[in-house]
C-alpha cells in the first residue's frame, strides 16, 4: 500500500494547542512540509517569536531559538552571518514584525539577509488578548479599539508586502492565505520558493500570510473565513509584490 | 612576550577580541566608542569574520544574540545611551544562558548627557540593568594592558559560565593612547558548546529560549542563575590593592577614577602620609570581602568615582558600619585631576 498522508517528520508527535480555527497549526505544518520536502530539516533553525506562535519550539522537529518581541529579522541576520550553509526562517506575527519590529525587518531585507521570513497577518495581537495591531482593519472592533479603529487616532493598516517590495535588497515578497485548499497550496508553494531561494543563495524573502483568530475576532472558525475573504482580502490583495529571479517565458 | 603595541584604548579592545578567536561583531555608532566598530569593520575582513553596522543597538546586540546561538564568539560595543537600549537583550542572553561580550565605553549622563568620560553606569551594569533577576560578570579596566587582558578573558569567562559578560570603561580610558604587551591568548580548555544550533544533524533537536511557563519551572531556572553568579562570587573576584596595609585611609575606586588616584596616593606617600587604593577589577563579583577584612582594622575608607556616588553603595554594604566610608565624585561627564583627588585627601586626613 501507499502512503499517501503522513505526519511530517519536521512536527513532532503532539497535538497544536492553538485555538479552534486559528491559522497557525496550517502554517505551521506547511513549513514542516516544505523542510521535508527540501530535505533540510537537519540543516534548519528556526526562529520562535514573541506570539502566540512562541510556543513553535513545542512542535516543530528541529533547533529553535527563541527571540525577544519583533527582533527576531536581527537574530536571524547573526544566525545566517555566522553559519552561511545553514537554513535559516523567523515566523514573525503582525504586532512582532509590523510595530515593535518595523527597523528590524526593513533593514534585515535591505542588505538583502539571505533569509526567509514566514509573517503571520491575523490583523489582531493574538496572544495579549485581541488588542489592535498595525494590520487591523478600518472599523474592526478590537479590545483597545472598542468602537472600531479610526484613522484619526490609530491610522491606517499597514501594507507590510508593498512596503518591503520597494526595498532594493528584498528579493521575493508575496502574500498569501489560508482560507481554502487553494489559497493552502499556493500559500506552501510561496514557503517552498522562499526556502529553494535561500538555499540558492538568492537573499531576503518574506511570505506574508492572512491568518483566521477566530477567537480576538469575536466570529466562529466558519464566519472568520468568510470575513478574511470578504474585509481582509480587500484591504490586503493576494500576489507576487515581488520576485526578482521570476523566471519569464 | 611580542613587540609592545601602540593603539588607542578602544582599538586595544577590538584587537584583544580578535585575538580571543571572536569572530562575530555588530554595533552601531556612538561617541567615545566609534574606533571599535571602525577598527572592525577592517579586520574582521582581514579575518574573514562578521562586521555588522546595524540599524541600532538593539538590532546589533540581537545580531550578537542569535550569532551566539550559533556558537560564535560574538560582541558588540557602545556608550551608555546605547547600552540603555541594549537591556532588553542583555536581559535575554542572561535568561537563555548565551555567551557575549558587550563593551560600555561610558559617557557622561542622563539622557544624552556628553561624550566625556563618566562612570555613571556603574548600578546599571552591577545591578542586572535589564528586567528579571540576573547579572553580568563586569570587568572593570584601568590601563590598556588591561583592555587587552580582560577582553580575551571575557570571551572565556562568558563561554565558561553561558552568561553576558560587559567591560566597563570609560571615555577617557577609550580615546587614550599607552604601550602595552598584547599577551598572546592561549585559549582554556571549555567544554563544547553541546547546546549550540547548528542543524539538528545526527542529534536530538535543541530549543533556546528564556519563556518558562510550566509551574515553578522559571523558579528553578532563576534558581541555577543564582547558582552560577554564587560560583562567580566564590572563584571570579579580582582586585588590586597599593599600599594598603598600613594605610590608615584607604581609596577605593575603579577604572580610571583608580588611574587618577593612583598618582595622588603615590604623592601622599612621598610626603609622608598613610594613604592606600582599593582597586576592584571585577565590579560583579564585587570584592567584598577583601574590604570586609580590610574594614577590621580600624581604617577609614573614601570611595572616589567619575559619578554622583554609586559603588561607595557596594562599599559600604561590605564594610557594613564597620569603619566610616567618605564619598568624593564628580559626575556629568566631570574628570578630577590627581592633585584634586590629593587636596581631598589631605582635608579629610
Ligand atoms: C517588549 C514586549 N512588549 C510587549 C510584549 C507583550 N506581547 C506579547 S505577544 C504580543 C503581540 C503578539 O501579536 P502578534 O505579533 O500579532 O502575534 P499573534 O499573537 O497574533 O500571533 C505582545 C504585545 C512582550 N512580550 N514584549
Amino acid at each position: 500500500m501507499k502512503k499517501i498522508f503522513q505526519r511530517p517528520t519536521s512536527l513532532k508527535q503532539v497535538p497544536f494547542r492553538f485555538c479552534p480555527g486559528c491559522g497557525h497549526s496550517l502554517i505551521h505544518r506547511l513549513i514542516a512540509e516544505c523542510i521535508d520536502n527540501l530535505d533540510i530539516r537537519e540543516r534548519v533553525v528556526g526562529i520562535a517569536p514573541v506570539g502566540c506562535a512562541v510556543f513553535a519550539y513545542d512542535y516543530f522537529n528541529f533547533d529553535i531559538l527563541e527571540v525577544a518581541h519583533g527582533r527576531p529579522p536581527a537574530a536571524a541576520t547573526g544566525l545566517k552571518r555566522a553559519m552561511p550553509d545553514r537554513i535559516i526562517f523567523s515566523y514573525q506575527g503582525d504586532g512582532d514584525l509590523a510595530a515593535i519590529g518595523t527597523a528590524e525587518i526593513i533593514h534585515a531585507a535591505n542588505r538583502g539577509e539571505n533569509i526567509s521570513v514566514f509573517f503571520v497577518n491575523n490583523a489582531t495581537y493574538g496572544m495579549t488578548g485581541g488588542q489592535m495591531a498595525p494590520t487591523t482593519l478600518l472599523g474592526q472592533k478590537t479590545t483597545t479599539t472598542p468602537s472600531g479603529r479610526k484613522v484619526k487616532t490609530s491610522g491606517y493598516p499597514l501594507h507590510v508586502s508593498e512596503l518591503l517590495s520597494t526595498i532594493e535588497g528584498a528579493s521575493y515578497i508575496v502574500r498569501t492565505s489560508v482560507d481554502s485548499y487553494k489559497n493552502l497550496i499556493n500559500t506552501k508553494g510561496a514557503i517552498e520558493k522562499s526556502f529553494r531561494y535561500q538555499m540558492e543563495g538568492k537573499g531576503f524573502s518574506l511570505v506574508e500570510i492572512l491568518s483566521p483568530c477566530p477567537v480576538d475576532w469575536g466570529f466562529t472558525p466558519k464566519d472568520s473565513i468568510t470575513w478574511l475573504r470578504k474585509e481582509m482580502m480587500s484591504v490586503y490583495p493576494l500576489g507576487t509584490f515581488k520576485d526578482k529571479f521570476e523566471e519569464t517565458g | 612576550m611580542r613587540e609592545k603595541l601602540f593603539l588607542k584604548g578602544n582599538e586595544v579592545i577590538a584587537e584583544a577580541a580578535i585575538n580571543a578567536c571572536c569572530r562575530f561583531y555588530a554595533g552601531y555608532p556612538i561617541t567615545p566608542q566609534n574606533e571599535i566598530p571602525e577598527y572592525m569593520s577592517h579586520r574582521m575582513e582581514e579575518v574573514r569574520g562578521v562586521f555588522i553596522q546595524a540599524e541600532s543597538e538593539l538590532a546589533a546586540i540581537n545580531m550578537v544574540y542569535g550569532a551566539s546561538a550559533a556558537g560564535a564568539r560574538a560582541m558588540t560595543s557602545s556608550s551608555s545611551p546605547g547600552i540603555s537600549l541594549k537591556q532588553e537583550a542583555i536581559s535575554y542572553l542572561a535568561g537563555a544562558e548565551l555567551p557575549a561580550v558587550i563593551v560600555n565605553i561610558q559617557r557622561g549622563g542622563p539622557g544624552l548627557g556628553n561624550i566625556s568620560g563618566s562612570q555613571a553606569d556603574y548600578l546599571q551594569a552591577v545591578k542586572g540593568g535589564g528586567h528579571g533577576d540576573y547579572k553580568l560578570l563586569v570587568y572593570a579596566p584601568y590601563n590598556l594592558q588591561e583592555m587587552w587582558d580582560l577582553t580575551m578573558l571575557a570571551f572565556d569567562k562568558a563561554d565558561e559560565y553561558r552568561n553576558p559578560v560587559m567591560i566597563l570603561g570609560d571615555g577617557v580610558i577609550g580615546q587614550m593612547m599607552e604601550p602595552f604587551f598584547p599577551t598572546p591568548y592561549v585559549k582554556p580548555d571549555l567544554p563544547e558548546k553541546d547546546w549550540s544550533l547548528t542543524g539538528c544533524k545526527g542529534r536530538e533537536p535543541r530549543v533556546i529560549k528564556s519563556l518558562y511557563m510550566g509551574e515553578g519551572e522559571l523558579e528553578r531556572r532563576n534558581q541555577i542563575f543564582q547558582e552560577k553568579y554564587l560560583t562567580m562570587k566564590e572563584i571570579e573576584v579580582r582586585y588590586e590593592s597599593v599600599d594598603v596595609d598600613d594605610s590608615e585611609i584607604i581609596i577605593v575606586a575603579f577604572g580610571i577614577a583608580a588611574r587618577i588616584a593612583l598618582s595622588s596616593v603615590r604623592r601622599l606617600r612621598r610626603e609622608g602620609l598613610k594613604v592606600g587604593l582599593f582597586r576592584p577589577i571585577t565590579l560583579f563579583p564585587f570584592p567584598e570581602k577583601k574590604l570586609s577584612v580590610l574594614a577590621e582594622e580600624n581604617r577609614r575608607f573614601i570611595t572616589i568615582e567619575m559619578n554622583a556616588g554609586q559603588m561607595v553603595e557596594d562599599v559600604r554594604l561590605a564594610i557594613n558600619g564597620k569603619s566610616e566610608v567618605m564619598f568624593y565624585g564628580r559626575p556629568g561627564g566631570a574628570i578630577f585631576t590627581p592633585e584634586e583627588i590629593y587636596e581631598k585627601i589631605k582635608t579629610v586626613y
